[in-house]
């Protein structure tokens, strides 16, 4: 389907401000700005496009929540029943030092953002179809089921070059690129302003940034891959409330020298715990598999301990934009603004990236309110917001824990830990160096040959499993007959650079086992099992070869996650 | 001529089903739910209908609490003119809502009445029969193919030695099977419409239907857990183990 045909044959909508993603920013973003409309007795139309199938359907956290920005948003949010019920009432932090041993660090010597009095263990995906029923009950239109597929920009006169809005993907065009019979073209959504908030590594949003340059006075973005299970467990061992959080084995010791992550456990209410690892994306050996180091690593009697006997519920993955600070992109550009995780407003001292998302939002809701009633034009940069940003509490957290996660790239989880000990603690995130990370991701893996290759155990099907069977309860779905949203921009590469250099990784990285390198007769061939997609984004991050794109499905595809 | 189409709010065919730990039901906690895919068959069909012209108004009836609504706009937004829902407290079964549809049948006098074979949730494909026994209307279930023709439906149904086609007096009732039509996709125009096309609210007291309880539950059971399977290395040891070990021969 070429662009022109479509473009032709598009209807559009007008609204004040489009919104792309129903997370916590976005939502946040919609809320805020109809609550100010209707002080204002002001008429605004707010639209937010979502591509899971419902909303809450893509979003896998944690989630321990500080609940500060929710309750800029409603103060009475305990009265409206948002669902953050359980109070953390524990915090434990231990370093694993091997399969069976650990060590719990006492309270005094943790950096203190990694305490968590005041702050709820909850599922995201949940908090955010509350929100989206408090966006609606304000006016907001939610329309889950529509990816944005494309930016749209002004093509000429005054405006040319700002964003004019997106576009939704066409539904119903076959493998083969052509129409079959549900056919039905892509809308486009005209909107003053778009709020980009799809989340870590947005689609369009890193579109934005090569376009605009926003990146030309940060360091390069840093990942990490969260992979997650949700366990109903043994009532008599759940604590709701508990927290554990930690790092160590199995990230450590022979062939993983350029390793780092961490884990978490929570016990969430109803007899259910959270258990997940996330692996920093700058490792370099290979052969590592974050999906085999997580089934592993429950193994450890840490998590054993509560786990055995229980039965595993749910499972997905998502990448984290942990590069915080010293990463953060400038935020505007004419017509359209990045925030919240697709920014990289996460605070990696904290691993939480919900509250500051939600304040991103909230502030850029703010600006964007004003700017609309100063000048009801499109295409408008809206710097204000920066000021507005940097007078906030979000651009002071992000500033005192900006040495965080460098410190740790840079001295390892020990001597890192102890920088961040009296950082965070002593100093108040004030020491007065800055430290930089400034290679990415993708380039920190070296060849496959100088790398011990990691044995994994074979799963045991009670406390870890195969990839297969895990996909399976992230209930993840594509319509089958559509071209494939995994592009390579040169076919040849897995098989011809990334095979014989780094044993193409991909195999490996990808928590949903969509890549595959099949061996036939006339030599290995490189597979894509589009459907199992998580939509985690780690392919578009991790490939040595920056050489797969991630671009959307058709809108409802993609995982269906209850309760993540 | 009236089309009534009736939909169910039910869980998503993607999500796996997920037993309760204490076995008294599925788990429907934040789990995503969606129109019953054979009800979705039965809107579009009915709206095909009134495009071509031989049908002047779809109504879409649905029975449940108030999230059924979410299902009526979904249904709204595919092209059905007005909704009407009547809350109950839970999904009342299969008896009770052939009552209260037989109602609103007797209210709005629809030509056509198009049901979804089965819900994919209860899986009990009565509601349809139980309504048609009701009203006394006649009825073509599993319909692959419908035609109106004058005052007469064709109903193709298929059935196990090939396709039948019934001709029924209208007004009728259909069910609806998998291959009557491939549903449309709603758009975003239609859907924010939808959400202004009218949508009446009653109760079962409205239309004097007292609701009673035919069956109980008792437990839900999940299937058995299928256990890992074993290579064998000869005909004569496949042999052995069914006779010794699964006992199956
Ligand atoms: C394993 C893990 C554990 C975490 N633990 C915590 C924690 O304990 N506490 C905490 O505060 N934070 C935690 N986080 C971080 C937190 O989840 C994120 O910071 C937060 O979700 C970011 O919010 P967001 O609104 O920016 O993006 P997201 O929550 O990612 O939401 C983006 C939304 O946009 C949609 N979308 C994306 N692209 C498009 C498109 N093109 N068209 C339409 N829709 C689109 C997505 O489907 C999604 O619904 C964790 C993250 C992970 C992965
Ligand atoms: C021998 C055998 C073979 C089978 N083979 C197959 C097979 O090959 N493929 C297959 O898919 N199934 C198969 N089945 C399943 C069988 O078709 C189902 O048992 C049956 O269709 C279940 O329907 P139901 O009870 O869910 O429908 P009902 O509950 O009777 O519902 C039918 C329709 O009534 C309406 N309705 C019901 N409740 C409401 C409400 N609250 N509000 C509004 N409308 C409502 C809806 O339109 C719904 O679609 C088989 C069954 C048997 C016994
Ligand atoms: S294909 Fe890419 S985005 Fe999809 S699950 Fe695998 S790594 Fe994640």
């Amino acid at each position: 389907m070429s662009e022109a045909v479509n473009a032709a044959e598009r209807e559009s909508m007008e609204f004040d401000v489009v919104i792309v993603g129903a997370g916590p920013a976005g939502l946040s973003a919609a809320i805020r700005l109809m609550q100010q409309a209707q002080d204002a007795e002001r008429e605004l139309s707010v639209c937010v496009v979502e591509k899971g199938s419902e909303v809450g359907a893509h979003i896998l956290s944690g989630a321990v929540i500080e609940p500060r920005a929710l309750a800029e948003l409603f103060p009475d949010w305990k009265e409206r029943g948002a669902p953050l019920t359980t109070a953390v009432t524990e915090d434990q932090i231990y370093l694993l030092g091997d399969a069976t041993s650990a060590r719990r660090i006492p309270n005094a010597l943790v950096p203190k953002t990694m305490h968590n009095q005041g702050n709820y263990v909850a599922s995201l995906g949940n908090l955010c179809r509350w929100l989206a029923e408090q966006a609606e009950a304000l006016g907001v239109e939610v329309f889950p089921g529509f990816a944005a597929s494309e930016v749209l920009y002004h093509a000429d006169g005054e405006l040319k070059g700002s964003v004019k809005g997106i576009a939704t993907g066409d539904m119903g065009i076959g493998h083969d690129g052509l129409p079959k019979d549900s056919y039905m073209p892509g809308m486009e959504l005209h909107a003053k302003v778009t709020l980009f908030t799809e989340g870590c590594r947005g689609h369009l949003g890193k579109q934005l940034i090569e376009k605009f340059a926003l990146d030309k006075d940060a360091d390069p973005q840093h990942y990490g891959l969260g992979i997650k299970e949700l366990w109903d467990i043994d009532p008599a061992k759940h604590q709701p409330g508990l927290v554990l959080h930690g790092s160590g084995w199995p990230l450590v010791g022979k062939g993983q020298e350029g390793t780092s992550g961490g884990f978490f456990l929570y016990h969430a209410d109803n007899n259910q715990v959270v258990v997940g690892l996330i692996v920093d994306l700058n490792y370099s050996n290979p052969w590592l598999s974050p999906f085999d180091e997580f089934q592993r690593m429950k193994h450890h009697p840490l998590f054993a301990q509560y786990l055995e006997g229980g039965k595993r519920v749910s499972y997905g993955a998502r990448a984290i934009t942990k590069g915080g600070f010293n990463s953060l992109p400038k935020m505007t550009m004419p017509g359209a603004l990045l925030l919240g995780c697709d920014a990289g407003t996460l605070n990696f001292s904290k691993i939480k990236g919900t509250h500051t998302a939600m304040k991103s939002g909230i502030v850029a809701a703010e600006s964007v309110f004003a700017a609309l009633d100063e000048h009801d034009s499109a295409g408008q940069d809206i710097t204000a917001f920066t000021d507005a940003f940097k007078a906030s509490w979000l651009y002071d957290e992000l500033y005192r824990s900006r040495n965080f996660g460098p410190a740790l790239h840079k001295f390892g989880t020990l001597m890192g830990g102890a920088f961040n000990f009296v950082d965070q603690n002593l100093c108040g995130g004030k020491i007065p160096v800055t430290l930089h990370d400034t290679r990415a991701d993708y380039a920190q893996l070296t060849p496959a040959a100088q790398n011990q290759k990691i044995d994994y155990p074979k799963p045991d099907g009670k406390l870890s499993f195969d990839k297969l069977s895990s996909v399976f309860l992230s209930n993840a779905n594509h319509e089958e007959d559509q071209p494939s949203h995994l592009q390579l921009k040169d076919a040849s590469i897995p098989i011809g650079t990334n095979l014989p250099a780094w044993a193409e990784p991909a195999q490996r990285f990808c928590p949903a086992g969509v890549y595959e390198v099949v061996e036939e007769a006339s030599g290995p061939r490189f597979q894509i099992n589009a459907q199992n997609c998580v939509h985690c984004k780690t392919c578009d991050i991790k490939d040595p070869s920056q050489n797969i794109t991630w671009v959307t499905p058709e809108g409802g595809g993609g995982p269906t996650y209850p309760n993540m | 001529m009236k089309i009534m189409v009736t939909v169910k709010r039910v869980l998503d065919y993607n999500v796996k089903v997920r037993v309760k730990a204490d076995r008294s039901d599925v788990d429907l906690a934040n789990v995503k739910m969606a129109l019953n895919p054979f009800c979705e068959i039965a809107v579009e069909e009915a709206v095909r209908l009134r495009e071509a012209g031989v049908a002047t108004e779809v109504i879409v009836v649905s029975i449940g609490p108030k999230a059924v609504q979410e299902q009526i706009r979904t249904a709204l937004a595919l092209g059905a003119d007005r909704g009407i829902h009547i809350e109950t407290q839970s999904s009342p079964e299969s008896l009770s809502v052939a009552k209260l549809l037989a109602k609103v049948v007797a209210d709005e006098q629809p030509g056509l009445v198009i049901l979804g074979k089965q819900a994919i949730d209860s899986d009990n494909n009565q509601t349809g029969q139980m309504l048609a026994a009701l009203t006394g209307l006649s009825q073509g279930t599993f319909a692959s193919e419908v035609k109106i023709e004058g005052d007469e439906a064709l109903v193709t149904r298929e059935v196990d030695g090939g396709l039948q086609t019934l001709g029924l007096k209208l007004p009728a009732i259909v069910t609806t099977d998998l291959r009557l039509n491939e549903p449309r996709y709603a758009s975003l125009p239609n859907i924010m419409k939808a959400k202004k096309k009218p949508l009446e609210v009653k109760t079962p007291a409205d239309l004097g239907v007292e609701l009673r309880a035919h069956t109980e539950l008792l437990s839900v059971e999940p299937p058995a857990e299928r256990k890992g399977g074993i290579k064998v290395g000869s005909v004569a040891e496949l042999v052995e183990k069914l006779k010794n070990e699964a006992k199956v021969i």
